[in-house]
């Protein structure tokens, strides 16, 4: 028989150890369990000695419950739970989007000319429901904390986008959002020169121009376009710190770790964004698989099933029956899911991969999450 | 509550609208019902729309990417057909447009100039309003002879925090434009989205947090007068165990030794490791299923129809899907 090829396996605990590491990003697609694995590392980092700081997006309210966090707080806290006494030490902070983007504005505008932006209903609606808006703050909040030269390591969750590509390329939709020139296009057409637009589409631009105010409101474009106005000075400063954050991405201080479940579509995204991360160049530290179904009785399961078989029809020990079968369906479960991640490895066998085998319940304190860690680190 | 079917008001129904929290299987159990909706009726037509760009259905059914144009994509067992549409914003955008405005060249360069990506973009809720638009045309669409072109469309919604103001973006719409045909067309939409021709499936797991959300939205719909459907519990993995056993299991009371003989009787003789690594899988499986009972008596609250999928062990494939639709059909599904 021909040994199935092994991928490298991710040494959870040397990353978290390396004085060098400054930087954990956890990305994968919603639903794999992205914000409990960042918790958990965390946890991890700081018992193994050092300042740890953990940037939950958005987390149950029992993971949240578990750090000690009650409520959005905007600003790192100290997780302080009893029976946690860290070598190192460990704070966490869930992004509040609104008031990092409300900061950003007063610390680049200056007073005066922040008050005009804030009040603007279109930056009500930017910062709050714009599509690209929790990624464009996390990276910013990753680069304050930062900047801080107060933590050893920050680990940080992503948003619950539904591709984990969108962590990257949202900060530039917004960008072009803010950036305006569509916006005065809309809102101006006549002035917009340069481009020749107005005399390529001719009386159709005012059409749409008319159309697209219709539909969106005619104050909603009169409000954008006060605001990219407002926004205008500021613009510079605000692509400068964007750049620096994804500077940052890029820095050997960096690590990502690409977080799916066995499930074709979770691996599906992570392969996307494995192949990504290598064309931004960017740190890949490997991939977390949660919730995998290890099997462990070491017991083929066709044997399983014809005993199981051989006890139901002397119908004597059903008890000892029921085991076999949940021995069965168990190696049908596992059995699938290598098959997955086989597939996957295939396609990227450089990649590093750690399993974390599935809890039997829901994770609701840290000694849940002190758990998951040990999984992580394969102890 | 075990799984309790599918009511006469929810056969009457002509969208479908499927959504879930993130993860659930909410891709797979719209297409099953969509083939499940078409099974046994020659000459049914059931359309499946996804709206979110993620191609979704052409992966399950195995085919090559969607355009934005509805075309076959599957026969149904007995009869029956399924099409398939993926909506996409910009094209839908244009196509609202010209409903009301005459673009002719305009539109095309527009979109070349990423214009309208922008104009899609600016306003959040822009997006949903030619989703929602889109859907009625396809719901409402009949041919010369009056009948509709579908009989059934089913949509694979946003999930489930996303849902309500997805589905009720068009009561904005109605406020925003005091006048006009956008006014009438989104009243149109509201009036439909808000009728009993509208159902609002919830694909969930039996497991804590994906029922705590299907709780939450179905509140949500009833607060906004939207109407919940049946609720489609996925991935129902086989009960294995007596049920007087899980308990006992659970909480580490299970008699190794005991299990050891009865397996020794049998001809199975196994190591003690091996032996306590069976009993481990069986704790962790009976934890689980206490977890699941748990989880089914929370979901009893919502107090909706609801219908068993039973997990797909090779995993999701046409093969499963129609597994899944057969599934369906048998609790009642027509």
């Amino acid at each position: 028989m021909s040994r199935p090829y092994r991928p490298p396996s991710v040494d959870v605990d040397a990353l978290l150890d390396d004085p060098a590491t400054k930087v954990v990003v956890c990305c994968g697609s919603g639903g794999v369990g992205k914000t409990t694995t960042a918790a958990a590392l965390a946890v991890r980092a700081a018992e193994r000695g050092r300042r740890t700081v953990v940037l939950t997006i958005d987390p149950a309210r029992r993971l949240a419950q578990s750090l000690g966090l009650r409520e959005l707080g905007n600003q790192p806290k100290p997780v302080r739970v009893a029976g946690f006494t860290p070598k190192g030490e460990l704070s966490a902070m869930m992004l509040d989007m609104r008031r990092t983007f409300d900061d950003m504005v007063v610390n680049t505008a200056g007073p005066g000319r922040a008050d005009q932006i804030l009040a603007n209903p279109f930056y009500r609606t930017i910062s709050t429901s714009f599509s690209g808006t929790q990624e464009y703050m996390a990276m910013e909040k990753l680069g304050q904390l930062a900047a801080t030269g107060e933590w050893d390591l920050i680990v940080v969750d992503t948003p619950p986008s539904r591709s984990a590509l969108d962590f990257l390329d949202a900060p530039q939709r917004l960008s072009t959002v803010l950036d305006g020139r569509v916006i005065r296009m809309l809102s101006a057409p006549a002035r917009a020169s340069g481009l020749g637009i107005r005399k390529l589409v001719g009386a159709g631009f005012g059409l749409f121009t008319k159309a697209v105010s219709t539909i969106i409101g005619g104050q909603l474009l009169q409000d954008a376009s006060a605001f990219v106005q407002a926004f205008d000075s500021m613009f510079g400063g605000f692509r400068e710190r964007a750049t620096a954050t994804y500077r940052l991405l890029r820095s050997p201080g960096t690590a990502f770790l690409v977080v799916a479940t066995p499930e074709p579509d979770a691996l599906r995204e992570a392969s996307y964004f494995v192949e990504r991360l290598a064309a931004e160049q960017m740190p890949l530290a490997g991939l977390v698989v949660n919730r995998t179904h290890p099997v462990l009785a070491d017991l083929p399961a066709g044997r399983a099933l014809a005993t199981a078989d051989e006890l139901d029809r002397a119908g004597t020990a059903p008890l000892a029956s029921a085991v076999l079968r949940v021995h069965a369906d168990r190696v049908t479960v596992a059995t699938r899911e290598k098959r997955l991640l086989a597939r996957f490895t295939k396609a990227h066998p450089s990649v590093a991969v750690v399993g974390v085998p599935a809890l039997p319940a829901d994770v609701h304190d840290l000694g849940g999450l002190r758990e998951i860690a040990m999984r992580l680190a394969g102890v | 509550m075990t799984a309790t079917g599918w009511t006469d008001q929810l056969a009457r129904a002509r969208l479908h609208v499927v959504t879930g929290k993130g993860g659930t299987g909410k891709t797979t159990a719209a297409a099953a019902l969509a083939v499940a909706l078409a099974t046994r009726r020659p000459g049914h037509r059931v359309l499946l729309v996804e709206i979110e760009g993620r191609q979704g259905i052409a992966q399950l059914f195995d085919t090559a990417p969607l355009p934005y144009a509805e075309q076959r994509i599957a026969a149904a067992p007995g009869g029956g057909e399924v099409y398939a549409l993926a909506v996409d914003a910009e094209a839908a955008l244009l196509e609202y447009l010209a409903m009301f405005y005459n673009l002719g060249f305009a539109g095309h360069a527009l979109r070349r100039m990423g214009a309208v990506e922008f104009a899609t973009t600016l306003a959040p809720g822009l997006r949903d309003v030619l989703f929602t638009g889109k859907l009625k045309e396809t719901v409402g669409r009949t041919d010369a002879n009056g009948r509709h072109r579908y009989d059934a469309v089913v949509l694979d919604a946003p999930p489930t925090g996303r849902i309500v103001k997805f589905l009720d973006v068009t009561r904005a719409m109605v406020d925003l434009a005091k006048v006009g045909p956008i006014r009438g067309q989104s009243e149109g939409v509201a009036k439909l989205l808000h009728s009993g021709d509208t159902a609002v499936h919830l694909v969930t797991l039996l497991e804590e947090m994906p029922v705590r959300e299907t709780l939450d939205a179905v509140a949500e719909l009833d607060a906004a007068d939207l109407r919940p459907g049946a609720v489609l519990v996925n991935r129902i993995r086989p009960a294995r165990l007596p049920a007087d056993a899980v308990a006992v299991a659970a909480t580490g009371g299970l008699d190794q030794a005991e299990i050891g003989a009865d397996l020794k009787q049998a001809g199975l003789a196994l190591a003690e490791d091996t032996l306590g690594d069976l009993v481990t899988e069986t704790v962790e499986h009976a934890t689980r299923v206490r977890a699941e009972l748990r989880a089914r008596g929370h979901l009893a609250d919502a107090d909706l129809p609801s219908l068993d999928l039973p997990e797909l062990t090779d995993g999701v494939d046409v093969a499963g899907l129609y597994e899944l639709a057969e599934a369906m059909t048998e609790q009642g599904v027509r």
